[in-house]
């Protein structure tokens, strides 16, 4: 069964929805949208780095990714003003990841699988890497999520309650580093915010608990993956974007029909 | 001996002095109330009691296995976080729904636990953090400044229920306020605060006390005029707190 290309990928991308449903959650509630981003963005340097050193691009990817992570929660901590210090920090990383791939001989980078993804390209081993790396994730997240959800709403609440919010967030960072080295196969590095957000914005509209929310992410994120894939297989076209077009179409969809209901609701 | 203690403590914002050399301790079922000019440092006291921020000088103590009660000042609730009173209520530790709608119950604002916490009034908003703070089974209740955005009636209403919370639970309450003419009648003790301690002591030594009136001035009339409204609700049967003692005539 695993030998058919589209099962390996669908499979890829249900894991990786799994991971990206409640994840994107805590990036929408805590608003480190762009957070995502520059730690996204910084998965090419490690591509580069992981190519040159010849080490796996899943560590390389995932170490640079953590590093950046930790770079802007440790500035965010320090009161800089965060669009702009992201904003520089996302591009900048994607720049610098840009330029270094440049210098590794052409032959051994495609850049556009980096960037924009390669689902149709996962391997049995990447497969498995990326099993493990969303179940990691979707772990963390179940054991830490009564403390996260308690320090997403108050670090002072938090701080009362025997919470140290400095550890939460510190989950949610290695989460997201590991989330960004699976996912970089799955969507690309340009792509891997949208499958954060997407999902738990659309969820946003139809959920009413934080569970609820979460659930609804996952499975957005899980009818996303299929259904972008359908498309691609189809129409022919990138897979990752096709993805991510889907996530943005349910979004839409649910956003108009929150408001109807509301409507009625209200009249 | 003491919940909370506090020992030649200075805490410091981005290099910025805001407290120093404050000694305080709170002990079990006392009654203790902060108060001080905006910017005087009420909010950092607490945050520091409760180990959100470090001190820059000195130390805290709390007692091995606290359990504490908080109400912060304000709750930002991002608007992309759907959340249910019953689930606030249940963060960190799980609450049967026996238990909330019991808590609600007994904080006055029963029908709430299935609305979403965005959508309640500034009044029904405070009793739910006192029912959160209440779940815990506290030893100490911190509220700062709890009474903002409400009317006189709610005011009154909200130190009421703390005060009968208290006699129920034994717990200690330390609350930071400017509600002068309220706190003062229910505290067995008032700390004034302006970046150092002013003075402390009982309600009306604070009162009396010259550099607390140099602090908030004589222009209004003092604390004298605020604290005669303090009357305005009837201390009949229902009341728990002992009866305010009648004003201090000092002129």
């Amino acid at each position: 069964m695993l030998d058919d290309f589209m099962i390996r990928a669908t499979l890829a991308g249900v894991a990786v929805a799994c991971a990206t449903g409640p994840l994107g959650c805590f990036v929408v509630w805590r608003r480190m949208a762009y957070f995502g981003d520059a730690t996204a963005h910084a998965a090419i340097l490690g591509v580069a780095l992981a190519l040159a050193f010849q080490i796996s691009i899943f560590i390389g990817t995932m170490v640079v990714a953590l590093v950046m992570a930790m770079i802007v929660a440790t500035l965010a901590g320090r009161g800089w003003a965060m669009d702009t210090t992201l904003g520089v920090l996302a591009h900048s990383a994607l720049a610098f990841g840009l330029v270094a791939v440049s210098f590794l001989p052409a032959v051994r980078v495609d850049l556009t699988a980096f960037l924009f993804g390669d689902i149709l390209a996962v391997s049995r081993f990447d497969l498995g890497v990326i099993a493990a790396g969303s179940g990691l994730v979707l772990g963390l997240m179940l054991w830490r999520w009564q403390a996260l959800l308690t320090a997403t709403l108050s670090e002072d609440l938090a701080h009362a309650a025997g919470i140290n919010p400095a550890r939460e967030r510190m989950v949610l960072t290695l989460a997201l580093a590991i989330v960004v080295a699976v996912a970089l196969k799955i969507v690309g590095a340009l792509l891997i915010a949208a499958m954060l957000i997407i999902p738990a914005a659309a969820a946003r509209n139809l959920a009413r608990g934080p569970e609820a929310m979460a659930v609804f992410a996952v499975a957005i994120g899980v009818v996303s993956v299929v259904g972008g894939l359908r498309l691609s297989l189809l129409q022919d076209t990138p897979s990752g974007p096709s993805i991510v077009v889907v996530a943005a179409l349910i979004f839409l969809l649910a956003t108009i029909g929150a408001t109807l209901v509301q409507k009625r609701l209200t009249r | 001996m003491s919940l909370i203690s506090a020992e030649r403590l200075a805490v410091a914002y981005g290099g910025r002095q805001v407290l120093f050399d404050i000694d305080f301790s709170i002990a079990r079922g006392e009654i203790v109330t902060i108060v001080g000019p905006n910017g005087s440092g009420k909010t950092s006291l607490l945050r520091a009691l409760l180990g959100v921020v470090g001190p820059t000088q000195g130390r805290v103590t709390r007692a091995p296995g606290l359990r504490i009660g908080y109400l912060p000042q304000r709750l930002h609730l991002d608007p992309g976080l759907p959340l249910p009173v019953a689930r606030f209520l249940s963060l960190p530790n799980r609450q049967s729904r026996a238990a909330i709608a019991a808590v609600l119950a007994r904080v006055g604002v029963p029908d709430v636990a299935r609305q979403n916490m965005a959508t309640l009034s500034g009044g029904q908003f405070q009793r739910v953090l006192l029912a959160r703070a209440l779940l815990a089974s506290p030893d100490i209740l911190m509220l700062d400044e709890p009474t903002a955005g409400l009317d006189q009636p709610g005011i009154a209403a909200f130190y009421r229920l703390i005060a009968e919370m208290r006699a129920e639970l034994g717990c200690a309450v330390l609350s930071v306020s400017h509600d002068l003419h309220v706190v003062m009648s229910a505290s067995d003790r008032v700390i004034c605060i302006n970046g150092h301690i002013c003075c402390e002591g009982a309600p009306q030594v604070v009162r009396d006390a010259p550099e607390y009136r140099a602090l908030f001035g004589l222009g209004t009339g003092g604390a004298l005029a605020l604290y005669q409204h303090s009357h305005d609700h009837a201390h009949g049967a229902e009341c728990t707190h002992a009866p305010v003692p009648e004003k201090v005539d000092n002129a």
